[in-house]
């Protein structure tokens, strides 16, 4: 192998998220942008999940908790609503079930193969002993 | 000067687009993750950002793939400050010269972990820091080398179990106590160096934006409730967090210009440190008979650890 001069460098690895021209990302939604496919965006991680949270839509005040704190972008909240989440991209952690405050909570988590629908024919009823 | 974003409530927070993406390699509830979306949706400025090795590094830039919309580099364990370092020094010169394309004043914020901070890097945080350079550090804090299965650091706690400093039968694990970053990066004369956890994201919020509006280096220690190492369920990240904030353990305080220290975060019911301590897997064996005085000497430390900041908060020094 040839040595290399002090001043010759590997050429480093450039990993570009945007295919074409990309202004002002941080005003531009997820659903607006020209993703290239090396942006992890394009990838999914839905086969890590054991478990899904399930949204219910009628018990949701628009609190935002599980916007802030989902680790992985998965909450979909537009216009100050949360709308739903991205399966392509949740892990199935959990915490948006902590953290939602309603009685019923609006999210909850089920068994990864039970259709939606099922599991929000048998949402649970408010919990009286809660406030 | 750029704008300060406004961020009222969670609400008005909730319409950032985030630049950081999903179906990065991070464990699922990790608080990294959190921590980093609390910080990049703060601004609406261009950034530049770094991460030394770690797991923020390792899982968001696994070829081909980047979890980064903003301009990212990463060199090495220890360099992550002084390669953001590096690229505010050229724009600085660039932008001197008149040869920038662009007219735009980005943001320098580079990310390391506790053990990239505290230990490995540290020298070259603390040149970055001398130097004077206008960027951000912001300390990933989970108190161990978790990217490497569990090692302490100069940041874990005292009567942890590690891999290194392993609880058994004659030891309760880490001997030391944790290393006082905070007053070191304020002892280099910093504008601003506060701790913070991605719990209290309002806090937190105000924290980075000043930081970021400041001129001058700048330094973060974010608290990473880490559900591999610290050993508690993913869905828990937050419910930790809150027990870390609330017992004091983490107490939430800014430094001003290396010498005026405020508290900013006071809970209304201040927690036992032995409810957050019993939440997590690497302080179980603490509840055995041979170590439970271990117990009281955290809750004592942390209690004249509070009193300490209280009256420096009350002399403005
Ligand atoms: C100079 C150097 N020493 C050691 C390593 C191995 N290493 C890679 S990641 C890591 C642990 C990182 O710990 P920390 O900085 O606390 O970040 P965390 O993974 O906990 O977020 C270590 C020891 C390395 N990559 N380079
Ligand atoms: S389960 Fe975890 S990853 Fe999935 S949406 Fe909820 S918080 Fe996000
Ligand atoms: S935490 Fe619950 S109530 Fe709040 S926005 Fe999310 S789903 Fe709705
Ligand atoms: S080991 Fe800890 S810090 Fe690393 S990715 Fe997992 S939860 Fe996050
Ligand atoms: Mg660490």
């Amino acid at each position: 192998m040839a040595t290399k001069g002090w001043d010759e460098f590997e050429i480093g690895a450039m990993l570009r998220s945007f295919d074409g021209k990309a202004e002002n990302i941080a005003t531009t939604m997820q659903e607006d942008r020209a993703y290239s496919s090396s942006n992890s965006f394009t990838a999914s991680v839905a086969d890590w999940r054991i478990d899904k949270p399930v949204f219910h839509k009628d018990y949701c005040i628009d609190c935002q908790f599980c916007w802030i704190f989902c680790p992985d972008m998965s909450i979909i909240s537009r216009d100050k609503k949360m709308i739903g989440i991205d399966m392509d991209h949740c892990k199935g952690c959990g915490i948006c079930v902590e953290v939602c405050p309603t009685n019923p909570k609006s999210l909850l988590m089920f068994d990864e193969h039970i259709e939606d629908e099922v599991a929000l024919a048998g949402w649970p009823e408010k919990d009286e002993g809660e406030k | 000067m750029s704008e300060i974003k406004k961020i009222k409530n969670l609400k008005d927070f909730s319409t950032s687009a985030d630049r950081f993406e999903g179906a990065n390699l991070l464990c699922p509830g990790c608080a990294h993750s959190i921590i980093v979306r609390e910080v990049l949706n703060a601004t609406n400025d261009d950034l530049v950002l770094s991460a030394a090795t770690g797991c923020l590094e390792v899982c968001t830039a696994v070829y081909p793939y980047t979890s980064w919309d903003s301009s990212w580099i990463h060199i090495g364990f220890e360099n992550g400050s002084t390669a953001v370092a590096g690229a505010e020094a050229m724009h600085k010169a660039l932008k001197a010269k008149g040869r920038l394309k662009q007219d735009r004043d980005p943001k320098f914020v580079s990310f390391a972990g506790d053990g990239a901070s505290y230990d490995i890097g540290f020298q070259w945080i603390s040149g970055c820091f001398e130097r004077g350079h206008n960027m951000m550090h912001v300390v990933l804090d989970n108190e161990v080398y978790a990217n490497t299965g569990g090692q302490r650091s100069s940041a874990t706690p005292i009567g942890g179990s590690n891999t290194t400093t392993p609880a058994g039968t004659h030891s309760y694990g880490e001997k030391r106590n944790k290393k006082d970053m905070m007053q070191i990066m304020a002892a280099h004369g910093s504008p601003y160096v506060a701790q913070v956890a991605p719990n209290k994201w309002k806090n937190m919020v105000k924290a980075i934006q000043h930081g970021l509006a400041a001129e001058g280096p700048t330094f973060l220690n974010a608290m990473s409730a880490c559900t591999t190492e610290w050993k508690f369920a993913p869905e828990d990240t937050i419910a930790v967090s809150d027990l870390a904030t609330d017992s004091l353990v983490f107490p939430l305080y800014e430094i001003i210009d290396g010498k005026e220290l405020n508290i900013t975060y006071r809970p209304k019911n201040i927690v036992p440190v032995e409810e957050y301590l019993a939440a997590q897997g690497r302080f179980k064996h603490l509840f055995k008979d041979q170590y439970k005085h271990m117990i009281q000497e955290w809750q004592d430390r942390i209690d004249g650890n509070w009193e300490y900041l209280q009256r420096r908060e009350e002399a403005k020094v």
